[in-house]
């Protein structure tokens, strides 16, 4: 520090500016804030949902173990998807962006199977008789608390894809770099994350025990 | 301009208070065996406030009439004790008053809304719809039939959807649109509503809650005087919901086993 | 020395270039403030006169207003306001005020325009993620608006909207069909652009700071705007699932808020299952934290403001005051259910929910004494922003004693839903937050706009608005002690009749205060053309936003890196020659 420095700040360590405390850049943070604030959106759904099944006396668990079996599928497929993220990063980071980008496009595929896997599952139950308003095994707000909750994920998933896509093409032509990556990776960590939740408390907990 | 601003704030601050202190404006005088534990209550806190409101508005004043006209050359004060004294002051006053308050708040929240019914209440029914309300009584039966949305018909005057025809319980139900009770007398009101969410209000009573829809929510009182007393609706409910009101008649024991072997007659 | 280079280089962006791009479509932090401040300027007009309208029905309900009819002839045909037209524009009057006025003006249109410059900085952190959020906004302030050119008109549930009324559809009455399914759109789209705004006001305070800012050193202002931003991020993520869940229940045939068994208009409703309580719940967890995330602001322009003019720092300084202000953010997620007393939630967590709520009164009550205290031994400069400031003592002082009643549930029982909550909460809203507002604008307009607003005209804008405002709002405060219900368009009950005059009194000063106004919108337009030139630092304040021309340059600093040496508030320094020194000033040694 120089000698005014001194003067003025009494030798204490002060504020340089320019740089991000925490080494995290403002990009990064902005995403960091997304997710907070999206776990919140999310965590009020999951309320709803809670809320809405203690003070129902016919919540239905219609979930039969191929139902089960197909959600583990899913709840694989995410899971891998991260790993396979994590590569992306880790190969951004070193450098190796052919590398990378296949890894995110990996991922993109693990997303878009997952999605599928989703749609024949919500399919499968539309075909039985759930709706938005109604259930066939008893109370209607499984069939909108079910949908809505799902919904809301299907659609966080769907935008991470094309997130990933976006993110691997610029990777590629050098407009992005790997913090670009890291933090498309924050966001579908995120949403992996979510799925965690949502798997045990909507699937398992409304499993048919025979 | 500081000085102006000092007389015009004591004045409003002095006039305002006034106004407080002389119930020019106040509430009516109370008829329930709960109410005057929240009066004294309410006294308390607007002792409190009110010497809070007085003291905080002057002291601002003054020390605005101190500080303001010609100043150039004179130095700034800081407040003897600084900010410390402010915060003491603010977390043993403010803290002593929340804690006092809530002591005494809460017994008296409880004898309205936690502590059951007396087991010789007299059980009364109340629907809300818009934008009425519907007191039912179960009769020399004492029995309260059962209630059928879908046989809900205002146009038969069925309010709360009975089914005389197959249940027995039902047909000697009175439904009236005005709550006739006797005075000194426990009652018990099991509120429920038809539509949408309303709410029940005596003033004199000292009561007031939501109904809501979904839900029978209990509410229990004793009255202390006879008399004639409105019941408004508090919750929006609607476009008719400035009128939606009902009578409460609180009359003898005598008036009231009259006015019940009328109702049961018809 | 260290490299300020890299953050700067990622944040620098270059002049606009065409006239889209400069003031339509503008990334500049300035322009996006200004477009947000006259975006609540409008909406403050419509929701007065929406007020106007409401109070002329209640004090003279036969009589015609002339030409309402062309706006709705449904809702006043002949120029006699409906039952159910009151209700819309009271809904409106509502939905208008807390959200594009009371969120947007003191958060979005000067902490916009000012953060930045504030913790020295060029622009936001994400300049076009700020552009965004303010078209976001404002096509969620079009589309709330177009309620009333909607066949049904607006709501008639009120700005808190309500399940199961809100929830129905128009079986339960006018307005609840398109115009709520438009209103829960419109407070959707408003969610998202709050969002966005908060994610940038964080990210913006914690890594652009300039040299030498620490945390400790920033202005009252800039900690009022990020702690206000973290309320943000966290409050309106609630009720944005929740307004999504609300248009399912009109649109998807769901019943997350509607149980079964319910007949409304002779039809007995195909909904089951759902809670109206739920409601309830989602809206004011995120509706509590909301009405601080439109005081706080308040609280930091008006200390701010109140350093300036009373010639010395505030009381205790910036550890106090964001003590405070923390402590207030933080309860104000443990309070929700104080609105919610008697609503027939288990009457247990009543007594819980009032705890936290009278524990909010230690640290309002600290920033209050201290306020009070700094104008102790101050030397007063009483110009118009000065005077606004000092009245919002004045008005904070009385808005927070009336909810000292309404903090515990059993004078709630009394007092709910009456005009004493009304009276509360415009004083604290209504009145203290747009004080705050005209301090604000008083103070920052000759840095906007290069020129100085009337001081004359100001000061009678300060003194018919001040008397007005507590003729209009302590009167209601009677009225709820005798017992007069609120959000009703007639006073039919026997016991409001002689209430009406005291109705009466309220309206007339409703008309003068907010003729008062319209002095305030003459001065403002008129003294950005013909108000005198104004200097760097017209009010000899000490922070950065005082240190670049008014108004500033494209980048703020004009490509110079400001250094920041000392604290925001160095007034009455030992051995300076004025009676302040400038934050960026290393002449002297800081006191902090």
């Amino acid at each position: 520090m120089s000698e005014l420095e001194v003067a003025v700040t009494g030798g204490q360590e002060i504020w340089q500016g320019g740089e991000s405390p925490y080494a995290i850049p403002s990009k990064k943070l902005g995403m960091w804030l997304f997710i907070v604030s999206d776990s919140i959106t999310f965590g009020a759904v999951l309320f709803c949902y809670a809320y809405l099944r203690l003070a129902s006396p016919d919540w239905p668990t219609p979930f039969r173990l191929a139902s089960i079996e197909n959600a583990t599928i899913m709840t694989f497929v995410l899971l891998s998807s991260s790993v396979t993220m994590v590569a992306a990063v880790e190969a951004a980071k070193a450098g190796r962006i052919a590398a990378s980008v296949r890894w995110l496009g990996a991922t993109m595929l693990g997303g878009v199977l997952f999605d599928i896997l989703h749609i024949r599952e919500w399919l499968g139950l539309i075909h039985e008789g759930l709706r938005l308003s109604q259930n066939p095994w008893g109370s209607g707000l499984f069939g909108a608390a079910f949908f809505t909750l799902t919904g809301l994920h299907m659609t966080h998933v769907t935008i991470g894809v094309i997130y990933l896509c976006i993110v691997a093409i610029g990777f590629r032509r050098g407009k992005f770099t790997s913090d670009d990556v890291e933090i498309s990776g924050l966001y579908w960590h995120f949403v992996d994350l979510v799925w965690m939740f949502i798997f045990p408390l909507v699937y398992l907990l409304s499993a048919r025990i025979r | 301009m500081g000085k102006l601003f000092a007389v015009v704030l004591t004045v409003i601050t002095l006039v305002s208070a006034s106004f407080f202190v002389l119930h020019t404006w106040w509430m009516p005088v109370d008829i329930s065996v709960h109410g005057p534990a929240l009066d004294k209550q309410f006294g308390e806190t607007l002792l409190g406030t009110g010497i809070g409101f007085i003291v905080a508005q002057l002291s601002l004043a003054f020390f605005v009439w101190q500080s303001s006209g010609r100043n150039e050359g004179r130095k700034t004060r800081q407040f003897p004790g600084g900010a410390r004294i402010m915060v003491t002051t603010a977390v043993i006053l403010v803290g002593f008053e929340i804690l006092a308050l809530s002591f005494v708040g809460q017994k008296a929240w409880a004898a309205v809304n936690l502590d059951p019914a007396p087991p010789n209440a007299l059980h009364i029914d109340v629907q809300a719809e818009q934008f009425a309300f519907y007191f039912r009584y179960a009769g020399p039966d004492g029995q309260f039939g059962g209630v059928h949305p879908d046989k809900i018909s205002d146009g038969d005057g069925n309010y709360f959807g009975l089914d005389p025809a197959n249940d027995v319980a039902a047909r000697d139900d009175i439904v009236v649109g005005s709550l006739t009770i006797p005075v000194n007398q426990p009652i018990l009101l099991s509120m429920h509503s038809k539509d949408v969410g309303h709410s029940f209000y005596v003033r004199e009573l000292r009561i007031q809650q939501d109904f809501v829809p979904g839900l029978m929510i209990p509410v229990h009182f004793t009255a202390t005087q006879t008399g004639k007393f409105e019941i408004v609706c508090t919750q929006l409910c609607g476009l008719g919901h400035y009128n939606m009101k009902a009578y409460l008649n609180v009359v003898t024991q005598e008036e009231y086993d009259q006015w019940l072997k009328s109702q049961i007659g018809q | 020395m260290h490299d300020t280079s890299k953050q700067t280089a990622e944040h620098h962006h270059s002049p606009p270039q065409g006239f889209l791009w400069t003031h339509v479509f503008s990334l500049d932090h300035k322009v996006i403030g200004k477009q947000y401040y006259f975006l609540s300027l409008a909406a403050v007009l419509i929701g007065m006169i929406l007020s106007w309208l409401v109070r002329f029905h209640l004090a003279w309900a036969s009589v015609a207003i002339p030409g309402l009819q062309h706006l709705s002839q449904v809702g006043a045909p002949g120029g006699i306001i409906t039952p159910e037209y009151y209700l819309s524009l009271l809904t409106l009057h509502g939905t208008l005020m807390v959200f594009f006025v009371l969120t947007t003006a003191p958060q979005a249109g000067f902490g916009n325009y000012f953060l930045p410059i504030q913790i020295g900085a060029e622009d936001m952190a994400f300049p076009r993620l700020n552009m965004l959020s303010f078209w976001v906004t404002f096509v969620g302030f079009v589309v709330l608006v177009s309620t009333l050119f909607v066949s049904d008109g607006p709501p008639i549930s009120g700005w808190t909207a309500y399940a199961p009324l809100s929830a129905i559809g128009s079986d339960a009455g006018p307005g609840l069909g398109t115009g709520q399914v438009l209103w829960v759109i419109s407070i959707g789209i408003f969610c998202i652009g709050s969002l966005l705004g908060a994610l940038n006001f964080i990210a913006t305070t914690l890594d652009l700071r300039a040299k030498g800012m620490t945390l400790a050193r920033m202005p009252y202002t800039t900690w009022a705007w990020f702690i206000t931003a973290v309320l943000g991020l966290l409050a309106f993520a609630v009720l944005l699932p929740a307004c999504v869940l609300l248009a399912l229940d009109h649109l998807g045939g769901t019943s997350f808020f509607i149980p079964g068994g319910l007949v409304v208009s002779d039809k007995l409703q195909p909904h089951s299952g759902g809670s109206t309580l739920l409601w309830q719940h989602m809206f004011w967890f995120f509706g509590h934290p909301e009405v601080y995330i439109a005081i706080i602001p308040g609280l930091g322009i008006t200390s701010h403001i109140l350093t300036a003019t009373a010639r010395k720092d505030l009381l205790g300084g910036t550890r106090v005051l964001v003590g405070c202000m923390v402590s207030i953010a933080f309860l104000s997620f443990m309070v929700w259910g104080h609105h919610m007393f008697i609503s027939g939630m288990n009457p247990f967590s009543s007594l819980v929910f009032s705890v936290p709520t009278l524990i909010i009164t230690i640290p309002a009550s600290i920033v209050t004494l201290n306020w009070i205290g700094t104008v102790f031994g101050a030397r007063l400069r009483l110009h118009t922003a000065g005077l606004f400031a000092i009245g919002f003592i004045s008005v904070f002082v009385t808005g927070g004693l009336s909810g000292f009643f309404l903090a515990q549930p059993s004078l709630d029982i009394y007092l709910h839903a009456t005009y004493f909550v009304v009276g509360h909460f415009h004083m604290v809203m209504g009145v203290a937050a747009i004080f705050g507002m005209f301090a604000g604008t008083y103070f920052w307009f000759p840095k906007m706009f290069g020129r100085m607003m009337s001081e004359p005209l100001g000061k009678l804008h300060f003194w018919v608005t001040f008397i007005g405002v507590y003729c209009i709002f302590m009167p209601m405060h009677y009225l709820g002690l005798a017992g007069n219900v609120r959000r009703y368009s007639a006073f039919v009950d026997d016991y409001l009749a002689p209430l009406i005059p005291v109705h009466k009194f309220i309206t007339i000063s409703a008309f003068v205060t907010g003729a008062a106004q319209l002095l305030f919108l003459f001065n403002l337009f008129w003294s950005m053309y013909r108000g005198k030139k104004a200097e760097e630092n017209p009010w000899q304040a000490t922070t950065l936003e005082w240190t670049i021309p008014s108004p500033p340059p494209f980048d703020n600093f004009g490509g110079r890196h400001p250094v920041v040496y000392r604290g925001p508030y160095e007034f009455g320094v030992e051995g300076t020659p004025d009676d302040f020194v400038m934050q960026d000033s290393p002449e002297q040694p800081a006191k902090s």
